[in-house]
């Protein structure tokens, strides 16, 4: 393909311009990949590297260390007390004393279940003195699996603080040398709310992080290889156990249609799905941005009176929960709702429209009532950035002649697109995850009946978030099924942010062009 | 000829267009007026038909016109006989406790990673942007187990909802930090030469300068677990107890239960939504800057 100079590229036309856009974005693609490869091989060397200098420096450190330093590779935190720093070196010998503890106690026996996830499942026993059956419940896999992982994270917090551990002994033996003073207890309990200040403001929420979203990701990215689900609860009724990557093969193969009779495979009604929420995001996000700001505009139009009653009104729908909205309008435009009831009374239409029924109707529906939803946040949105555009650009476009719609496109739109770029991707992938407005309003209705048997009910309005959802929902509860589509949300939605963001400074590129 | 039309005549181009424009002008706003009215009641009539229904006393399901034939508070009165007022202080209790939490959260958080620089901050807000791929919805089917296991679901879920709540909310630190990145460094600094730790700094003068963060950060602490279906749902599962409005108000409008309880469900949603909507519109201010301020800078 011909590559332009930026001379050659201004001369094109429009049409040649998007073309040329285009083609060298799909031209670059084997070479962005093979940059990827590239940068992959980096990071593994540069991994390499990073472990190599580490076990280069704790080896220097035993070998020319003091005795004190020594002694503190077995027991952590024995050079700080010697060196008079107590509170550091207690906490440290604490860690440790923990550490092994819970390893002999109960880690040792969760690592050593981790591969099987439990051996024996609930078992019957005969009680000789009531004359009767009673289960017995032995290993609990969910117990094995969610501990297996919180051990692992153990150790490597251990190893980390081993590791810290010993740079402090080398520092300390360092600073003793150049005469200096090491730093006590109260030195440190200043230093917490000083120059390590950040670090005691991190702790409080990065272990609520930690303990309730990256644990729990983790947890459920493992859950995707193995096949807990209602049947398989791992400790009432069966234990589950790994299984590999079937759940995947299942999902993503086209031609078995596993699961007793199902009309479409899995990855047909994967694919359905996934169109709809593709197509569902790009309606919400655009329809609501561009209706938003043309709203926005209309109240903030010289000569228009009442502008902050303009907006009390539209802002009431964020006021109220969206429960509440969204299953009130949603019940309006039933077949025997007020809608319909209006439209009836009025002679316009014979039968109830099918708003809910028919699966265009509805999809077209639920987009219109999201803009209904969405265009009040936009409204506020853009409003602040459109008194933000220099009104001295307005005025010597009018003078040029420009009308109304030049100036849009020219100054406003631009301008926008340029200022909410990174917002526009985010509400993107936010509306790929809009539960709550398909499901309080159609709970995915109409039902797909192709798709029904697969995995839960699908419906024609279901987005991949709903559909996770219904799947965990009820006694059969795939919850394997519900990871394997919650892994492939996250890879079509880090796929689609790669992607923009690498697009989007190619806008502002051309931003600086006009 | 009038003189009216002699002064048009001799008119310059220049006043001709003026008069054409004014003209136009008058034409657009008078357009522009009529699709602001026409927006504002669009955007009004479902919450005008749901407090209309709700004082309806005739019937109890869904019907197809809006003004009651009859009024009256029945729906009102019939709410207190069932579990609605427990599940009202259910989310009232949740919603008060994650608001004042979830803000000191936030706060620390976004304040952290606005003012210091320290080496793991870039690959912690890159590690949390990826994080916040994964639908968090993922995480309940765990978390609800464990909590079970605590004993805080069911019955017990409010303050296993707060938990839930609160936990994970450092992850929304992206609107106030845009926010404290607009104030100036040069302040922290000059406090810190005269010897202000960073603790006094945070105390004695940012904190007084962040009040429209402060309490926009609060509002959408409280609405959050006000309006909460999916987390309340799995909590709850299906304890009447241990519901909040969101997930009781939602069985209502069950296909077996509509009938009886579809104005029961109107009157509900009017309680629900009056005190929320009475606190957003005395904060409409503080919360109008947060979305504008912080949304844009993502």
């Amino acid at each position: 393909m011909k590559k332009y100079s930026d001379l050659e590229y201004l001369k094109l036309s429009k049409g040649q311009k998007l073309l040329y856009k285009i083609t060298s974005f799909f031209c670059a693609i084997p070479q962005k990949i093979a940059g990827l490869f590239v940068a992959l091989w980096n990071l593994i060397l540069k991994g390499y590297n990073i472990v190599k200098n580490e076990a280069v420096d704790i080896w220097t450190t035993f070998v020319q260390g003091d005795w004190k330093t020594k002694v503190s590779f077995l027991v952590m935190g024995f050079g700080n007390i010697a060196r008079g720093q107590i509170l550091r070196g207690l906490l440290f010998l604490l860690f440790e004393v923990v550490f092994i503890g819970y390893m002999i106690l109960a880690g040792g026996y969760w690592l050593s279940m981790l591969p099987s996830l439990g051996k024996v499942g609930p078992t019957e026993e005969y009680d000789f003195v009531l004359d009767a059956y009673y289960t017995v419940y032995n290993d609990n896999s969910f117990k094995i699996l969610l501990y297996g992982v919180l051990t692992i994270f153990f150790i490597i917090g251990f190893v980390y603080t081993w590791r810290v551990n010993v740079r402090q002994n080398k520092l300390a033996e360092k600073i003793l040398k150049s005469g200096k003073k090491l730093k006590s207890g109260k030195d440190d309990l200043r230093s917490m709310v000083d120059d390590k200040f950040h670090a005691t403001l991190l702790s409080l929420p990065l272990t609520g992080i930690l303990i309730f979203t990256v644990m729990p990701i983790v947890f459920m990215i493992l859950v995707a290889f193995t096949n807990y689900d209602g049947a398989h609860d791992g400790y009432y009724s069966n234990l589950f156990t790994w299984v590999g990557w079937d759940n995947f093969n299942t999902m993503l193969n086209w031609n078995v249609a596993k699961g007793g009779g199902s009309v479409q495979s899995y990855a047909a009604t994967f694919g359905e799905v996934l169109s709809w929420t593709l197509m569902w995001a790009f309606f919400a996000t655009f329809t609501n941005y561009f209706l938003g700001m043309f709203v926005a505009m209309a109240i903030n139009k010289k000569g228009i009176k009442l502008k902050k009653l303009w907006r009390t009104v539209l802002v009431l729908t964020i006021a109220i929960p969206q429960f509440i909205s969204l299953l009130y309008v949603s019940k309006m435009f039933a077949k025997n709702g007020i809608v319909n009831g209006f439209l009836m009374s009025m002679g316009w239409i014979s039968e109830a429209l099918p708003f809910w029924e028919d699966p265009t109707w509805a999809r077209i529906t639920v987009i219109l009532i999201n803009i209904w939803i969405g265009i009040p946040h936009l409204m506020l949105i853009t409003t602040g950035i459109l008194m933000n555009i220099p009104a001295d650009l307005y005025e010597s476009a009018r003078i040029d002649g420009a009308n109304p719609w030049q100036q849009y496109t020219k100054i406003t739109l631009p301008y926008m697109l340029f200022v909410t770029g990174p917002y526009l991707l985010t509400s993107f992938t936010g509306n790929m995850n809009n539960f709550n407005v398909i499901y309080l309003l159609t709970g995915g209705a109409p039902t797909n009946p192709a798709a029904s048997s697969a995995a839960g009910t699908v419906g024609y309005t279901d987005l991949l978030i709903t559909w996770l959802f219904k799947i965990t929902q009820g006694a059969e509860s795939q919850y394997y099924l519900a990871s394997v589509v919650g892994i492939l949300v996250f890879v079509v939605v880090a796929l689609i942010s790669l992607v923009v963001y690498n697009v989007l400074p190619s806008i502002k590129n051309e931003e600086d062009f006009q | 000829m009038s003189e009216k039309k002699l002064l048009e005549q001799n008119a310059s181009p220049i006043q001709k267009r003026h008069m054409g424009l004014k003209a136009t002008r008058a034409l657009s706003n008078t357009a522009i007026y009529a699709l602001l009215v026409a927006i504002s009641v669009i955007w009004l009539i479902p919450f005008a038909c749901i407090l209309l229904q709700s004082f309806r006393v005739e019937s109890t399901w869904q019907v197809g016109y809006v003004i009651p034939q009859q009024w009256g508070f029945d729906n009102y009165v019939n709410l207190f006989k069932t579990d609605f007022p427990r599940w009202y202080t259910n989310t009232f209790t949740a919603a008060l406790v994650t608001a004042v939490l979830q803000t000191i959260i936030v706060l620390c958080m976004s304040y952290t990673l606005s003012r210091f620089r320290f080496k793991l901050r870039k690959p912690l807000m890159r590690f949390m942007l990826i994080l916040g791929m994964f639908p968090g919805m993922l995480t309940m089917i765990i978390l609800y187990r464990v909590l079970k296991d605590l004993g805080l679901t069911q019955a017990n879920a409010v303050p296993g909802l707060i938990l839930v709540y609160i936990a994970s909310s450092g992850m929304g630190y992206y609107v106030s930090k845009g926010f404290f990145d607009t104030i100036p460094k040069s302040l922290d600094e000059a406090a810190r030469v005269d010897g202000a730790t960073r603790f006094q700094v945070l105390k004695k003068i940012i904190l007084p300068l962040s009040k429209p963060i402060v309490i926009y950060t609060i509002l959408t602490a409280f609405m959050g677990p006000w309006g909460d279906y999916v987390f309340a749902q799995y909590i709850s599962f299906g304890t009447s107890s241990g519901m909040n409005v969101a997930v009781g108000l939602y069985r209502w409008l069950n296909k077996d239960q509509i009938a009886a309880s579809y104005t029961m469900f109107c009157a509900g949603g009017v309680l629900v939504a009056i005190p929320v909507t009475v606190l957003f519109m005395c904060l409409q201010k503080y919360y109008v800057e947060g979305v504008t301020g912080g949304a844009v800078k993502g």
